[in-house]
């Protein structure tokens, strides 16, 4: 009798977690209605909205190259995360946009983002538009005057976005997320999670 | 064998490092240093390390120079809930007997057009203090990393 109550206590906790939605290490926003979609121009020069990734997880982190710390950090974390993915990593496509347009042109995009990953894509947009997706995805983003005349740096919202692969805005990761906690969630996305 | 005039010997040294040791760079040890390599295209890279200061007073990093690039600051990060502000300092403390961490996402040394840099090249820093005394740290260049796990912890010595 009372193994019949404990197999029935554990099939009921087993069952009752079926229902449950995915649980994800980074914040969950599905069902967030903006950040929904972008139009911006590759490192390679080639016109960019998300639906060219669709059945891809896409992460999308907003960023510039003579950020000495925050965005190498980031790609890096994203590098090692491909890395753990292994053969999953060919199914997610990750994005470094420029908050910075007028110093990163994209033929300085196409040497500085790839080189943490070949498969990696930097996004640029004229200062207009670059404004305006910014705006899109809640992403602020202001120029600090540095300590040498015409120098600057930019404080810029540090998390990366997730879209699973049917193109949804799913996760925001937080700055300084470790890549094995990156991955997890990533594969639960690419589960249909 | 006597033993007395050795011994005599090694007090002596000790005393005399003693009094040596009298400015806050002798007390400050510096563990981990290493410069990040920077990616093709950038213009800016930064020198992490760990501070530790094993004196009885507080010591303060005031400022850091190096040949290896054109200028060289002292930075904080500030998270803004969310967002990352990067702020020039004008001086970095380390608790007499803690440490202060130099890592991403927290303070680092910001090196503006630094030289060509390989991986395993080996910068020279000098790091002056609040005192007027100043170290000089060989800090080996590597490859961007992810944050730690303990990142957004910041200085131990101040987690009291």
């Amino acid at each position: 009798m009372k193994f019949l109550a404990l197999a029935l206590a554990v099939l009921a906790m087993i069952l009752s977690s079926c229902g449950e939605p995915a649980k994800f290490n980074a914040t969950d926003i599905t069902g967030a209605d903006w950040g929904k979609d972008f139009a911006l121009i590759d490192h390679n020069g080639k016109p960019r909205r998300l639906a060219d990734f669709k059945g891809k997880a896409v992460v999308l982190f907003f960023g510039y190259t003579q950020c000495p710390d925050v965005c190498p950090t980031t790609l890096a974390a994203m590098r090692d995360t491909m890395r753990l993915l292994g053969a999953d990593a060919a199914r997610v496509q990750v994005l470094f946009a420029t908050l910075d347009p007028s110093r990163d042109t994209p033929h300085l995009l196409a040497q500085y983002v790839p080189w943490f990953d070949p498969s990696f894509l930097g996004l640029w947009g004229d200062e207009q538009t670059i404004a305006a997706t910014a705006r899109d995805f809640k992403v602020y983003y202001a120029k600090q005057p540095g300590a040498e005349p015409g120098s600057y740096s930019i404080d810029h919202t540090a998390a990366s976005y997730v879209f699973d692969p049917q193109g949804r805005l799913r996760l925001t990761i937080r700055h300084g997320e470790a890549p094995e906690r990156i991955a997890a969630d990533l594969r639960q996305l690419l589960a249909g999670k | 064998m006597n033993l007395a005039p050795r011994l005599c010997f090694a007090l002596l040294m000790t005393a005399s490092a003693a009094a040596f040791a009298a400015g806050t760079a002798d007390s400050v040890q510096v563990v981990d240093p290493y410069v990040r390599l920077i990616p093709p295209g950038a213009k800016a890279t930064a020198a992490f390390m760990t501070l530790k200061n094993n004196g009885n007073a507080d010591a303060t990093l005031v400022k850091a120079e190096s040949a290896a690039a054109k200028s060289v600051e002292l930075h904080s990060h500030v998270d803004k809930g969310g967002v990352m502000e990067m702020r020039q300092v004008s001086a970095i403390d380390i608790k007499a007997k803690g440490e202060t961490a130099l890592q991403p996402g927290s303070y680092h040394i910001m090196m503006i057009d630094p030289v060509a840099m390989k991986e395993g090249d080996k910068v020279t820093l000098t790091l002056r203090f609040a005192d007027g005394s100043s170290k000089q740290v060989e800090a080996p260049v590597k490859k961007p990393q992810a944050a730690s796990m303990s990142m957004p912890m910041m200085d131990h010595s101040q987690m009291h």
